[in-house]
């Protein structure tokens, strides 16, 4: 088994609207930051896991952006894994 | 009465300060760049500009903020009550944060809460280990700081008010949102800024279910005026 | 201009028919361009033309000596004392909360707030009617509605008081989200959304325009390839923050004479707004300009703009030369606002692209031409007989009754209700949990109750009387808590009308809802119509008219609560009981069936018992008052005492033949109530209701901490608390 951290980042799709995004960059613009034309919020998200390899790791992470960690309605997800340097001894 | 864009606890405040008490209000905006003469700045609750990104982290940095913390530096009285309580965590007005309910659930609901210091402005008008009835209405309103910070909390007492059951007594199925501590609100060291996550706007006449809130509205009026004649 | 000429898919995507096609082309006297078939496209929709319903919905009564507003604006509003309207509408959400339950319903209670707030209103309650199929299978759903309203409601500080859920099959693939919002205005600043006065500015405020939502109806139908479905999201996302800013923006517009009209921007967008608002006065027509609408996308066509449902979006009127008093007011709360064009009276809709037109159509032909459906109504199947006699008698009451409690939708709504912030705005004078909720009017003494109801099941045995109980039942909860019936704004949620015994259902329940809102003068003041809910090849969902019913009390110190008050008060049913087994809770729960009729109403009798209620609340003689329905007069009994705090003990309950001890305990037989008096109001009590030829009964006395009738039942208030409050767990 290897230990893998998987980093997801999940951000609302190009054309929804993101209100906390819209609010931030005001607030942005607000303390002098003129320069910043768009701002759109999202989460990361690390994953832990044991699997066996890294191909299996990434099929796993895609089910579970998919299921759970995604609304695919109006998210989109990308995510890149990593051989897990805390877990690994 | 501090008015940011999202603020929704003003009117409530503001009818308790000006039609149930009778005393003397004014509306600060966000955008005010000063205060207009107050003798107390109540932060009310809301969801001031969304509580987008962190509750309270795009409110703390409005124009009238300055003057706020400028008000709260000189002993100024300054009630953060809810959402106002997030701002002045978020200003450094008060330390730690508030962070989501364990129940990862908004909570609208009656709390009772011990008051462990009837000594200061905020509370004169209550005796201490006194149990208040008052309502929550929050999202995120688990107070949260690191053990040193705790325990400077405790030994210095700026812890003002405690979820409990009804008789007083501090448990873990009487703190709502899994606060620390069971922490409801708390004061600075100065004793002159109080945060708190309850509503005692909500409970200030009889036909809304009580009458406890108004005794802390009357110890701020009175520490305003003994303020205003020493 | 033959048929050929149009390409199929292109009338399926703006949901025309080869028919509807035609009356366009003969009407206008040439093909419409592309903007112009989609703008028909949306505003001839089922959504926004009722076509399918508008000839049953003329049968509703809508005039009333309170009614300041009836149907046809964005919101109903009646007179309620001392200068005040109040204003209210109830509408469905229920596709969009079905595809993405957490921002269908959030921007279901978003756009309800703003149909309120263009009346002029401050919102100051929001009621919610849902329904989802059975848990825990239909858990996403509920959570994601639940959480939705929350968080739209909870952010924008407006209360949401009152509501129902239901749980039944037929809502497995077709949840139903009913919001319903309450405003108050002085009655003389009620707002109406016309476009009067050739040459005003129409003034688009609020959040920018993308591209959501277009075709919103009709997109789920579509086969759309990944990429189309990225470029133009169906599903909208709501900002609580914004509608916040755009409230109060709007509530300081009232310190100017400058503004003629708000109209809401919901289903249909601009489009829509722009016609209806034009459409109210004769010969009026508008023009705008697509390119002076602020954009939140780049490289939108006019078509784009012209049929984008971005949330949190209003159109003002402002009178010409006037534009820049009211776009400070915007200014101040950070807001954009910017002048599309303006108000004309040539009668058409006018769209322009900087010099260039774009689409110019008449008005009337968006508002009032899509040719009405005229549909026939087939009674289906008749619902399956009931043989009462056939049925064993509860073995156990206490655990019959118990199982009752815990059904997901008798239960208590606690873990729903303190989600939602019920109190903000100080004026939550009977809090969410028991019948009706009411809130106080600042300043005066009135208070406002309002409810929502319907069991469908009674609708799905007998749309019509099943309309009729719904109506009776939200009367009952007003009266409840001793306050008068006003009004009523009604959703109607139904399956697909093309299949006949659908739109037989729509036929039964207006004749229904029609009967009993006139034999108790309450008038339906605005609604909404949800059609086609029902998944492809699927069951439909049950006939589903939701009651939204607002009631008014000069003085709120005489209302009643739904739970005892005082131990040692006397207990007493109102109204008489029968063989009222048909389609109740009890029959589902215990025997597993859905069968009968529904129980049976007698209006007249219904308006007997809500006087007597009335009359003696107001006399102070009542110290609760609880509508006996759903569930049956036990699990009423036990409600007004878990809400009380305590119990009660009385006798054994020894029904008269023919009515059966079933039926007496978990018979639904409507216009009944429990009530507790102080035992000095007994006599006056009894010789009231003598004299309004309403039956009482004494069941016992309050108090203790059990609910018994001695030999027959005897529950400790735990037990039926626990059952009660996990229901959804």
């Amino acid at each position: 088994m290897t230990a893998i951290v998987a980093r997801v980042i999940v951000t609302p799709k190009p054309a929804v609207n993101d209100p906390q995004g819209i609010t931030v960059r005001q607030g942005l613009a607000t303390l002098g930051f003129g320069e910043v034309t768009d701002v759109r919020v999202g989460k990361y998200i690390e994953v832990r896991l044991d699997v066996r390899n890294e191909k299996e790791a990434r099929e796993r992470v895609e089910a579970m952006c998919r299921q759970l960690l995604a609304n695919h309605v109006i998210e989109d997800y990308s995510f890149d894994v990593d051989t897990d340097g805390r877990s690994s001894k | 009465m501090v008015v940011f864009p999202g603020t929704w606890s003003d009117r409530d405040c503001g009818w308790v300060i000006d039609q149930v008490l009778g005393a003397e209000l004014r509306y600060l905006w966000h955008k005010d760049a000063d205060l207009k003469g107050c003798d107390c700045v109540i932060l009310p609750g809301g969801f001031a500009y969304g509580d987008y990104l962190r509750t309270g982290a795009i409110a703390r940095f409005a124009p009238v903020m300055e003057k706020v913390i400028e008000f709260a530096d000189q002993g100024g009285l300054v009630w953060g009550i809810c959402n106002g309580f997030q701002i002045l965590c978020e200003a450094d007005l008060l330390p730690g944060a508030l962070i989501r309910n364990s129940s990862l659930e908004f909570r609208c609901e009656w709390t009772h809460l011990v008051v462990e210091r009837a000594d200061l402005p905020f509370t004169s008008g209550c005796e201490e280990r006194e149990v208040l009835r008052i309502p929550i209405s929050h999202g995120e309103g688990s107070y949260f700081a690191d053990p040193a910070t705790l325990s400077r909390l405790e030994q210095n007492g700026q812890v003002v008010f405690r979820y409990s059951d009804v008789e007083g007594r501090v448990r873990p199925n009487a703190n709502p949102n899994g606060s620390l501590h069971s922490i409801a609100g708390i004061v600075n060291e100065r004793g002159n800024v109080l945060g708190m996550m309850p509503h005692p706007e909500r409970c200030a006449e009889p036909e809304l279910g009580g009458t406890d809130g108004l005794k802390l509205f009357r110890s701020v009026m009175h520490s305003a005026v003994e303020v205003l004649t020493v | 201009m033959s048929l050929k000429q149009i390409d199929e898919r292109r009338l399926r995507e703006v949901a025309l028919t080869p028919d509807e096609y035609r009356v366009i082309v003969q009407a206008l006297k040439r093909p419409p361009n592309d903007v112009e078939l989609g703008m028909l496209g949306v505003l001839w929709s089922e959504h926004c033309s009722y076509k399918t319903s508008k000839e049953l919905l003329r049968k509703l009564p809508s005039t009333g000596p309170a009614v300041l507003q009836g149907p046809g604006e964005n919101a109903g509003a009646v007179s309620i004392g001392g200068g005040w309207a109040a204003v209210f509408k109830i509408e469905s959400h229920n596709h969009p909360s079905a595809i993405e339950p957490y921002q269908g319903a959030a921007t279901g209670v978003g756009g309800i707030l703003r149909d309120v707030i263009a009346m002029g209103a401050r919102p100051i309650a929001l009621l919610d009617s849902l329904r989802f199929g059975p848990l825990p299978a239909s858990r996403r759903h509920f959570e994601g509605v639940v959480a939705g309203i929350g968080g739209y409601g909870n952010c924008i500080g407006v209360p949401t008081v009152a509501g129902e859920g239901y749980f039944e099959d037929c809502y497995a693939n077709n949840p139903l989200v009913n919001a319903m919002c309450v405003g108050l205005v002085r009655a003389d600043q009620l707002m109406r959304a016309r476009a009067e006065g050739a040459g005003n500015r129409l003034l688009l405020v609020g959040a920018d325009t993308g591209r959501d939502g277009i075709h919103g109806a009709s997109f789920a139908s579509l086969e759309l390839d990944e990429d189309s479905a990225s470029r133009r999201p169906a599903v909208q996302v709501g900002n609580p923050f914004l509608e916040k800013c755009l409230l109060e923006a709007c509530m300081d517009l009232t310190r100017t004479d400058a503004v003629v009209a708000i109209q809401d921007l919901g289903a249909a967008g601009l489009t829509s707004s722009v016609a209806e608002c034009a459409g109210r006065v004769a010969g009026a027509g508008a023009r705008i300009d697509v390119l002076r609408v602020p954009r939140r996308e780049r490289s939108m066509s006019p078509y784009d703009v012209m049929l984008s449902e971005s949330q949190e979006r209003m159109l003002v009127v402002v009178r010409r030369g006037r534009e820049r008093e009211v776009q400070r007011i915007f200014e101040e709360w950070d807001l954009t606002s910017a002048v599309i064009g303006e108000v004309t009276d040539d009668g058409a809709v006018t769209v322009m692209e900087g010099e260039d037109e774009v689409a110019r159509l008449p008005v009337k032909l968006l508002t009032e031409g899509a040719p009405l459906r005229r549909l026939t109504g087939v009674p289906p199947e008749p619902a399956p007989i009931l043989v009462i006699d056939s049925l064993p008698p509860p073995a156990d009451l206490g655990a019959t009754l118990l199982q009752l409690l815990a059904s997901p939708n008798l239960c208590s709504r606690m873990p729903v209700i303190r989600r939602y912030d019920h109190m903000v705005g100080d004026s939550t004078v009977i809090e969410p949990g028991g019948d009706a909720a009411m809130l106080r009017v600042k300043g005066t003494r009135v208070g406002l109750a309002v409810t929502t109801a319907c069991n469908s099941r009674y609708c799905e045995l007998d749309p019509n009387l099943g309309a009729q109980l719904a109506v009776a039942e939200a009367a009952r909860n007003i009266i409840a808590t001793g306050a008068q019936p006003l009004a009523v704004t009604d959703c109607l949620n139904f399956a697909n009308p093309d299949r006949p015994e659908v739109y037989w259902q729509m036929e039964e329940t207006v004749a229904g809802l029609a009967q009993a809102c006139r034999a108790l003068e309450i008038p339906i003041v605005s609604g909404n119509v949800s059609l086609y809910n029902e998944s492809s090849g699927g069951a439909g969902i049950y006939p589903t008219p939701v009651v939204g019913m607002v009631g008014q009390i000069d003085d709120y110190a005489e209302r009643l609560h739904a739970g005892f008050r005082h131990e040692c008060d006397f207990v007493l049913l109102i109204g008489s009981s029968h063989n009222d087994l048909g389609g109740t809770e009890y029959l589902k729960v215990v025997h597993g069936k859905v069968a009968g009729r529904p129980p049976a109403l007698d209006l007249v009798r219904e308006r007997a018992v809500s006087r007597l209620i009335l009359t003696a609340a107001h006399a102070g003689l009542l110290r609760s008052a609880h509508d006996c329905s759903d569930g049956g007069m036990l699990v009423a009994l036990a409600e007004a005492c878990l809400l009380a705090g305590f119990g009660m003990r009385g006798p054994a309950l020894e029904p008269e033949p023919p009515l059966r001890l079933d039926a007496a305990f978990f018979g639904e037989s409507p216009s009944r109530f429990i009530v507790s008096a102080p035992s000095r109001a007994m006599p006056e009590l009894q010789s009231l209701a003598r004299r309004h030829h309403v039956e009482i009964a004494l069941l016992g006395l309050a108090g203790g901490d059990v609910l018994e009738l001695e030999g027959q039942l005897r529950v400790p208030l735990s037990d039926l608390r626990q059952a009660w409050e996990g229901g959804l767990a």
